[in-house]
């Protein structure tokens, strides 16, 4: 693991670490915001650019773009399952089909697959999740937010 | 409170802004109101908190934080909110919510994560926080990531009614 973590590092350049640590916040708001972040990167606005290209086409960002406070916008929560090992990917399959599921992960525990809902209101929300119990004949705990701790500055890399 | 053009605006920009030189009058364009306006609108979203933060989002375990713990705790509910933002202050969490206990089964009523490069990493800072935020006293459970079935960081469906195309599938 160790090698490809240096591997993946290694192909990116001073400008791309730059844009990924110093820009996961207050994004620029002006007419030409890869221009404002050449300026005070001291490059040209096409090679701020060309990375933010790069980043996206090898999947080190997802994209520039909002983190929207949880629950504020629609209705959401997080679900917990537990599934036999051996029906787990059949199961995680179903779920990872609702467009209403935002990200899906299998983690070390009895309640072993993890994921997120959001919809539109409460009854689709619900709907969704009754589906998902009928489909695979497993039930779903329901974890939703009650309070959110976190102050949301992005995520600190070190290389 | 949102009108239609700010929820409008989050639907399309919640796909992503777009990689050219005038990104916001793209977003004008197809929203059909002017680039100040979204410029304006988005800055308002900001102050507002209803955006927690805009820029870049990175995929954090492509860039080698592979190893991801959902630590879950059972804290007395008085103490839920002090805790909370005790743990959220350490360099090493991510995310912090309170969250419903259901039973003797699942106790936990509150939530971090940490990321690392490391499983070693991880508990090591997961140590630091039970000694910085004096959590000794407290059940918990370390659940690390396996397999991610699916990641495309938080969509929200937003109702936009006058233009159904956009909302984000």
């Amino acid at each position: 693991m160790r090698v490809r973590i240096k591997s993946v590092y290694s192909m990116l350049s001073e400008l791309h670490k730059q844009l990924l640590n110093n820009f996961q916040q207050n994004f620029p708001l002006t007419e030409r915001p890869y221009l404002t972040i050449a300026e005070q990167l001291g490059v040209s606005e096409a090679s701020v650019l060309q990375a933010f290209n790069e980043l996206s086409e090898q999947h080190y960002i997802s994209r520039v773009g909002p983190v929207i406070k949880p629950n504020h916008i629609g209705c959401s929560t997080l679900v917990a399952m537990a599934i036999p090992a051996q029906q787990l990917a059949a199961v995680a399959a179903v779920v990872s089909s609702y467009p209403e599921v935002n990200h899906n992960y299998e983690r070390e525990n009895d309640f072993n697959l993890w994921f997120v809902v959001i919809a539109e209101h409460a009854q689709h929300l619900q709907s969704v999740i009754a589906e998902i119990e009928q489909q695979t004949g497993f039930s779903c705990m329901q974890l939703p937010l009650i309070a959110d701790y976190f102050i949301n500055l992005g995520f600190a890399l070190e290389w | 409170m949102l009108d239609s053009l700010d929820t409008r605006l989050l639907a399309l920009i919640q796909q992503g802004l777009p990689v050219t030189a005038r990104p916001y009058l793209s977003l004008a364009e197809q929203l059909e109101c002017s680039e100040s306006e979204v410029l304006q609108r988005l800055a308002r979203l900001q102050a507002t908190g209803l955006i927690k933060r805009f820029g870049v989002i990175v995929k954090h375990r492509r860039l080698g934080y592979q190893a991801n713990a959902m630590v879950v705790w059972n804290i007395p509910d008085p103490e839920v909110q002090k805790l909370g933002q005790a743990m959220s202050q350490s360099a090493c969490v991510n995310l912090c919510y309170q969250r419903p206990r259901h039973g003797e089964r699942w106790p936990y009523n509150l939530y971090c994560m940490i990321h690392g490069k490391s499983r070693e990493v991880v508990l090591q800072q997961l140590a630091q926080l039970i000694a910085d935020c004096q959590l000794q006293a407290y059940p918990y459970e370390v659940l690390f990531s396996r397999q991610c079935f699916k990641q495309r960081g938080a969509l929200y469906p937003l109702n936009t009614r006058v233009s159904s195309q956009l909302i984000p599938a």
